[in-house]
C-alpha cells in the first residue's frame, strides 16, 4: 500500500474532524469520497504532512510520515489545493518557483503541456486568468518538482461542467503520460467512478467503506 | 544648539481657544468627538506634564543610568501597545519588546558612537523618545499587516508549503509587503518634509531662537535616525513574529478551512 492510516483522530477548534480513521490508499488511480464536510481535504493534508493527526499513523511507503523531512515529503507527495492560490508574475514565474524549491530546471512547455494548457500562457499574468486556466497552472506547477504522488483536493469544485471534463481529461490523460499515483478528494461519487480504481469513502470524520470503486460505488 | 525659551502657563491656556474650536466643529457637524478631545486634552496635559517632571529628575541627576532606565520602560510599554495593534499575530508581544529594545540600543549606540550626540542626558532622552516612539508605531503596522494578511491570504501560504517550501518561503511576500507597511510612513514624511510640512523639531527650535541652519541640520540628524531605527524594529519584529504562525514542520499552526 502506498499510504496506510491507522487509527487517525483530528480536531480543529474543539470540533472533532477524524474520528478514528483506518484506511489503505494504493499506488494508482485512489480517491476519498464523500459529503461536504465529511474530513476528506483534512484526511489529504495528512498525507503529506501538512498537518499531523492528534493521535494515530499516517505510513507513506511503509514508514510513519513524522519520519520524513516534511519539505522533502511534499516534493514527493505534491498536494494541488482546492481553490487556486498562485503568486504574483507570470506563469512561468509560478512554475520555476515551485521548480526551484526541488533543484529543478522546467521544461515549461512541457508542463502546460501535460496540464492542458498550450505554451503561450507562459508569459502571461497568473492572476489574470480564468479560475479553470489557473487551476491548470497549479497543476503545471506541481508536476514541476516531478512528484511521485499527486494529492488532488477537489480539482473541478469550482468549475463549470465544460471545464470540469476538460479537466478530468487532462488528469486521465496525464495518468498515461506521466508516472504518478493520484489521490483525488470529490464529493461527486460519479467523479470517484470515472477517475479513480480504488476509493476511501469518509462521513461525518469516519470511514465507512473502502475498496475497489468497481465494488464500493457499483451503480 | 543651546537655546531656552520660557513658556508660561497662560500661553498654554490660549491654546485651549483653538481646542475650543475643534469642539465646536465636532458639535456643529455632530462627529460626536467632544468627549474624546476633552479626553485627548487633558491627558496630554496630564502625561506630558508628568514626563515633564521626570525627565527634569533624570537631568538633575544628570545619571545614564536614569536614562536607561526611563527608555527601558518605554520599551516595555511601547511593546504592549503595540501589542493591541497586532491581535491576530500569536504571541506578538516578545518579538515586538526585543525589536523595540534591539532599535532602541542599537541607534543611541550608533549615534553616540558616531559622536552625533554626547552620552548626555538632555541629549539621550528626547531622541530616546523619539526613536522608541517611532521604532513602535512601524513596529506595531508591520505587525498588524502581517496578522491581516496571514489570516487573508493563508490559502496562498499552505499551497506554497504544499510544494514543500519552507515557511520562510511561503511567508516571504507577505513579510516583505508588511515591511513596507511599516516603513513607508516615515518615509513618505522624510520625501515630503520641508515641502508640505514642518517637522517639530525644526519648528520647536525655530521658536526657541536656533538658527534655521542649525535647526534643519538637527532635523536631518532625526530624520534620517529615525529611518535607521524604524527598518531595524519593522525587520526584527516581523522576522521574529512570522514563525509564530507557523509550526517546527512547516505547518500553518492554524489551518484554513477546506
Amino acid at each position: 500500500m502506498l499510504f496506510e492510516l491507522d487509527r487517525v483522530t483530528l480536531e480543529r477548534g474543539g470540533k472533532t474532524v477524524l474520528q478514528d480513521v483506518s484506511a489503505s490508499l494504493p499506488k494508482g488511480a485512489s480517491c476519498i469520497a464523500g459529503p461536504s464536510g465529511s474530513g476528506k481535504s483534512t484526511l489529504l493534508r495528512l498525507l503529506n504532512r501538512l498537518a499531523d493527526p492528534a493521535s494515530g499513523t499516517v505510513r507513506y511507503d511503509g514508514a510513519d510520515v513524522r519520519e520524513r523531512d516534511p519539505l522533502e515529503l511534499r516534493r514527493e507527495v505534491c498536494l494541488v489545493p482546492q481553490l487556486p492560490a498562485l503568486l504574483d508574475g507570470t506563469v512561468e514565474d509560478n512554475i520555476r518557483f515551485a521548480a526551484e524549491l526541488a533543484d529543478r530546471e522546467p521544461d515549461v512547455s512541457r508542463l502546460l503541456d501535460l496540464a492542458g494548457l498550450n505554451a503561450s500562457f507562459a508569459e502571461r499574468p497568473a492572476n489574470k486568468l480564468s479560475v479553470g486556466e489557473q487551476q491548470r497552472v497549479m497543476l503545471a506547477r506541481s508536476l514541476s518538482l516531478e512528484p511521485r504522488v499527486l494529492l488532488l483536493d477537489e480539482p473541478t469544485s469550482a468549475l463549470d461542467e465544460g471545464a470540469r471534463g476538460a479537466v478530468e481529461a487532462t488528469l486521465l490523460h496525464l495518468r498515461e503520460r506521466v508516472k504518478v499515483s493520484t489521490v483525488l478528494v470529490t464529493h461527486d461519487l460519479a467523479q470517484a467512478r470515472r477517475m479513480a480504481d480504488w476509493v476511501v469513502r469518509l462521513d461525518e470524520g469516519r470511514m465507512v467503506g473502502e475498496g475497489r470503486v468497481s465494488e464500493q460505488l457499483a451503480v | 544648539m543651546s537655546s531656552s525659551i520660557h513658556v508660561s502657563i497662560g500661553e498654554v491656556a490660549a491654546t485651549l481657544v483653538l481646542v475650543g474650536i475643534a469642539v465646536a466643529v465636532s458639535f456643529w457637524r455632530s462627529a460626536d468627538l467632544e468627549k474624546d478631545i476633552g479626553i485627548a486634552v487633558v491627558r496630554s496635559a496630564i502625561q506630558l506634564t508628568a514626563i515633564g517632571y521626570v525627565i527634569k529628575f533624570i537631568f538633575d541627576q544628570d545619571s545614564l543610568w536614569f536614562v536607561f532606565l526611563l527608555i527601558a520602560i518605554m520599551v516595555v510599554f511601547g511593546a504592549f501597545t503595540a501589542k493591541q495593534r497586532a491581535k491576530l499575530v500569536p504571541n506578538a508581544f516578545w518579538p515586538l519588546l526585543i525589536a523595540l529594545g534591539i532599535a532602541g540600543a542599537a541607534t543611541i549606540g550608533l549615534v553616540i558612537a558616531l559622536g552625533i550626540f554626547k552620552a548626555q542626558p538632555r541629549y539621550l532622552v528626547p531622541v530616546g523618545g523619539m526613536v522608541v516612539g517611532n521604532a513602535m508605531t512601524a513596529a506595531a503596522v508591520t505587525l498588524n499587516r502581517l496578522g491581516d494578511d496571514m489570516t487573508r491570504h493563508a490559502r496562498e501560504v499552505e499551497a506554497t508549503l504544499a510544494l514543500g517550501a519552507t515557511s520562510t518561503q511561503a511567508a516571504a511576500p507577505i513579510v516583505r509587503r508588511s515591511l513596507r507597511s511599516g516603513m513607508i510612513t516615515l518615509i513618505d514624511s522624510t520625501k515630503t518634509t520641508g515641502l508640505i510640512f514642518f517637522p517639530g523639531t525644526m519648528v520647536g527650535m525655530l521658536l526657541a531662537g536656533a538658527s534655521p541652519t542649525d535647526a534643519v541640520r538637527l532635523q536631518l540628524i532625526l530624520l534620517w535616525t529615525l529611518l535607521g531605527s524604524v527598518a531595524l524594529a519593522g525587520l526584527i519584529a516581523v522576522t521574529l513574529a512570522y514563525r509564530n504562525f507557523f509550526t517546527q514542520a512547516h505547518q500553518l499552526r492554524e489551518q484554513p478551512e477546506p
